[in-house]
């Protein structure tokens, strides 16, 4: 069985652990009345924001420069252009939704100073309009992002369960005994 | 005519000599404040206040100012947020709606830099603060700009939870843009 790299298979979960993470922060912090823990909370998820956006830099970085395994011949060409489709989607959200996060925080007038030390530049000045816009956009990414990624995971059940093949199996972490 | 257009003359320059600036430009006078939460400087403003000044740069030992500033204009720059800090625990706008400051002397500090002392009134609470600011003025047209430092617990603004620095710091600046006209 051809294998994804182990870098690639540790970046793939340490980021699927962050990305839901940070789903669910976003989700729960939105909803909560004004105090001092929201505006924790919210910075925290600012500087996880800017934490994931590199790291998806590195990780798309790797991807180009290392090519995974190809997917089974088995598999119809429609499916194979669909997987494809579906994993430069979830790129392309990786990269966008902590963009649209930061150029959110740059128009509501509140900058992101990543851990509470290096101010990460404001593109945009001030705007109310445009800030809100941004919070819708920022909001529906995510739930756009939440569509995809139960997607994958389905394909990826459906790989192991119904197909039977070793599409999940060569991006789990290798199991110890197979070493 | 002659004598006429001296007397003019004259009288031109008197006034210049004595010009007193008390007519406030709401629409082009400002109050912003600026804070730090967690290590981010945030700024915001207040959109009503209303003030009494007459100020005479020839003597500017008599100058005098009265600003009240309604705290419910504010503008944290978040909705929640304005709502947030016209409640009990910071400004209590219901209670104390404005804030207010009221000069006591004003010295010069020498070019166009002059230093306001006065009280400065919040949410019951008094304190003395003094407000370095300059003066410019084009015809009939004078500005002051400045800023000054006061600590939010001072006047217990942010209370109970709110009360710790570590998310919103005690400092907050407040700087100020005044334009008035002379009579």
């Amino acid at each position: 069985m051809k294998r994804y790299t182990s870098t690639a298979i540790a970046l793939h979960w340490l980021m699927a652990i962050l990305i839901f993470g940070m789903l669910a922060l976003g989700f729960y912090m939105q909803d909560l009345p004004l105090s001092p823990e929201k505006l924790q909370l919210y910075s925290w998820h600012k500087w996880a924001g800017v934490s994931v956006f590199l790291l998806v830099l590195v990780r798309l970085a790797w991807r180009l420069t290392h090519r995974p395994p190809d997917l089974p011949a088995s598999m119809p060409k429609l499916l194979q252009f669909a997987a494809h489709a579906g994993h430069l989607a979830l790129y392309a959200l990786m990269l966008v939704i902590p963009l649209s996060g930061w150029l959110m925080s740059s128009a509501k007038g509140f900058q992101t100073v990543w851990f509470g030390v290096l101010p990460i530049p404001d593109l945009l000045d001030k705007n109310k309009e445009l800030g809100d816009l941004l919070q819708t956009v920022h909001m529906s990414l995510n739930l756009l992002f939440a569509v995809v990624i139960a997607g994958h995971i389905g394909a990826a059940l459906k790989h192991h369960f119904i197909d039977k093949d070793d599409i999940l199996t060569r991006i789990l972490p290798r199991h110890s005994k197979e070493n | 005519m002659k004598r006429i257009a001296l007397a003019f003359a004259l009288a031109t320059a008197l006034s210049a000599q004595a010009i007193e600036y008390s007519q406030v430009q709401a629409d082009k006078s400002t109050v912003t404040f600026v804070y730090q939460q967690m290590g981010v400087s945030v700024d915001g403003h207040f959109k009503k206040f209303t003030s009494q000044l007459s100020f005479d740069p020839a003597k500017p030992t008599a100058g005098k100012a009265v600003f009240d500033v309604a705290l419910a204009s504010v503008d944290t720059g978040a909705p929640e947020g304005d709502e947030e800090v016209a409640g009990k625990q910071w400004f209590n706008t219901k209670a104390f709606p404005s804030a207010r400051f009221v000069s006591s002397s004003v010295k010069s500090l020498g070019g166009n830099r002059y230093e306001v002392a006065g009280q400065l009134s919040i949410k019951g609470k008094t304190q003395d603060v003094v407000v370095p600011a300059t003066f410019s003025a084009q015809g009939n047209t004078g500005v002051f700009e400045g800023s000054f430092t006061i600590r939010r617990a001072d006047f217990s603004i942010g209370e109970g939870s709110w009360a710790k620095f570590d998310i919103v710091a005690n400092d907050v600046r407040i700087k100020f843009r005044i334009t008035a006209i002379s009579k």
